[in-house]
């Protein structure tokens, strides 16, 4: 790998392999990313004047009446939109890959299958639930019914109460194949030797799986949380399709990606806002940023690697 | 040992465990999307009398894709969605292999730095810089334009494939490389030649930057709303947005969205799941 040059100068082919990469890259990616930063310190005034403001568009976002309320409900419900993931996505991913991970004849099949969702957009989702959901059809309360829970059922997309739950337990069905097959990839790379040794002791598949694959596989949990959460806090395309961008009913599934939407382009009685949009893009960067730097300084550090 | 029945009952419990849990979360993932397949051949009566069931020769019915063909321009989407995410995938893995070549095979000052500034859009989602992204695209008159898609996209795609394609470049033998040199080819030559030696590294990236494009609804909804430029994704969304009451039409309308990634992922499948697989063992 090491190539020693002989010229002083940034040799030419370097420049022009790496060029077109970093241009792109830069300019519509890192450029945009620090404008829309930027653009959280500023106000527009009449005839599209740009003044500085310092942190007054933060400020008005934590307190304003206008626009705290929405903030902190966002962050909550996105919060909850990640526990659910969390709680919900990845435990049952980390079940279906160990399981699959068994072997069996038919794995490749399941996997094919359990993975399929998460190839398909998002919009179709959003809408496939909402067909199944919806109560004029009864697909979801005909299902409920042939197991004997029919009771169970309700508008739950329509109520308040259950909205984000339900969007959120949508999400998690079309993402589960993620964890999976991470999972999946993460325990087929233990070395049969070390589950043998521990086999031939008389321990059982359960305390095999806590005791020596689940500590072994550490890494990958941490992977499978930050992408959770860097994703949970990026998304948007789900409530979008399914609630439209005010996020009903009474912004009970409102996120921060359609707070963001609504804020930056404004809804029927408000005009869209660029700066505040901005502002609301910054606290998603500052909170997925907290995030990353989390993981790569309290978890991937501590959490060893052992080299199988 | 002794086996009792009883515990011979518990280990065919617990030998077939696996495959019933598996088997029940696979008809979970499978029902809902075989249940707009279905219905979306069936006359509206049958839809709602008999969800459940195949079509029949009396209750199958195309009406419903009469009336998509007929009101929505789905062709015009078809091909937009088809070239924003067929150059943007061609120029993702050039340009992408381009730098992972660089990156991988030069030492020079600053290696480790452009590698640092490359990755941070792994993590960082371009989605954040969207007001900056919508102010560059109405400067340079990009707005509703297929070529200011491609160029995001391919920016938010870069970083990840330089990152996965430096990995699989460093692999190639160095021989390989030295003996060409000694034979006088350029460096443009040497990129030529370890293209195809990482081909699969290339197809399952190209995989993974083709679904996400194809799937996106945020930059077409904001870089590229009218409907001479609208995607497949966004066009769907509209379409239902306004056709809400019409079951035919929307059930035939998800149908016809879902097929194209469907045919793709069962024809990709097992390629895309081994190289993911095979990324995260090494």
């Amino acid at each position: 790998m090491q190539q020693p040059r002989r010229q002083f100068r940034f040799p030419v082919h370097i420049a022009v392999f790496l060029a077109p990469a970093v241009l792109l890259y830069t300019l519509f990616m890192v450029i945009p990313l620090i404008n829309s930063l930027r653009l959280s310190f500023f106000e527009i005034q009449n005839q599209n004047q740009l003044s500085f403001t310092g942190l007054q568009n933060y400020i008005r976002l934590f307190t304003d009446a206008n626009f705290a309320p929405f903030f902190w409900r966002a962050l909550r419900n996105n919060f909850v939109f990640f526990a659910v993931h969390m709680l919900v996505q990845n435990p049952i991913g980390l079940l279906l890959a160990a399981l699959l991970a068994e072997g069996g004849p038919l794995r490749n099949f399941f996997r094919t299958i359990i993975f399929m969702p998460t190839v398909l957009s998002v919009v179709i989702i959003g809408f496939i639930w909402q067909l199944i959901l919806n109560p004029l059809w009864g697909v979801a309360e005909g299902m409920l019914e042939a197991i004997g829970l029919g009771a169970w059922f309700g508008p739950w997309l329509g109520k308040p109460e259950t909205a984000l739950i339900t969007v959120s337990l949508i999400s998690v069905w079309q993402f589960v194949g993620i964890p999976m097959i991470l999972f999946y990839a993460a325990l087929i790379g233990i070395p049969d030797e070390l589950t043998e040794a521990a086999r031939v002791d008389g321990a059982t598949g359960w305390e095999t799986f806590w005791r020596i694959k689940f500590p072994l596989i550490l890494p990958t949990v941490g992977i499978v949380g930050i992408l959770t959460f860097v994703g949970n806090f990026n998304a948007f395309d789900l409530i979008y399709t399914m609630k439209g961008a005010n996020a009903g009913p009474d912004f009970s599934t409102d996120i921060m990606g359609t707070l963001f939407y609504r804020t930056f382009f404004g809804q029927q009685l408000q005009l869209g806002n660029p700066t505040m949009g901005a502002t609301v893009a910054a606290m998603m960067f500052l909170i997925i940023l907290t995030g990353v730097l989390l993981y790569m300084f309290l978890w991937a550090r501590r959490v060893q690697t052992y080299e199988l | 040992m002794k086996t009792t029945p009883s515990s011979r009952t518990w280990d065919s419990i617990k030998r077939f465990m696996p495959i019933v849990v598996l088997t029940i979360y696979s008809i979970i993932a499978l029902f809902p999307v075989v249940m707009i397949l279905i219905n979306s051949f069936k006359s509206r009566k049958a839809i709602f009398g008999a969800p459940f069931t195949f079509p029949t020769s009396e209750t199958f019915s195309l009406i419903g894709y009469q009336t998509v063909t007929d009101r929505a321009d789905f062709q015009i989407y078809f091909l937009n969605s088809a070239i924003v995410t067929f150059v943007a995938l061609i120029l993702t893995l050039l340009i992408g292999a381009m730098a992972a070549f660089a990156l991988s095979e030069y030492d020079f000052p600053g290696n480790a730095l452009m590698a640092l500034y490359l990755s941070i859009g792994i993590m960082i989602p371009i989605r954040l810089g969207t007001v900056g992204i919508l102010r560059l695209m109405v400067s340079l008159k990009l707005v509703n334009t297929l070529t200011g898609l491609i160029l995001i996209y391919v920016a938010q795609a870069l970083p990840l494939t330089i990152f996965i394609l430096s990995q699989f470049m460093r692999q190639v033998p160095k021989d390989l490389k030295d003996a060409a040199r000694i034979d006088g080819a350029s460096e443009y030559r040497i990129f030529g030649m370890i293209l195809p030696l990482i081909r699969p590294a290339l197809g399952a990236i190209g995989i993974f930057t083709m679904i996400p494009i194809w799937n996106d609804l945020w930059f077409p909804l904001i870089i590229s709303p009218s409907s001479k430029t609208a995607t497949v994704t966004l066009g769907v969304q509209q379409f239902l947005g306004q056709f809400v009451s019409d079951w035919n039409a929307v059930l035939s309308s998800l149908t016809l969205a879902m097929i194209p990634i469907l045919i793709l992922y069962i024809l990709f499948s097992q390629q895309m799941i081994r190289s993911i697989t095979a990324g995260a063992v090494k």
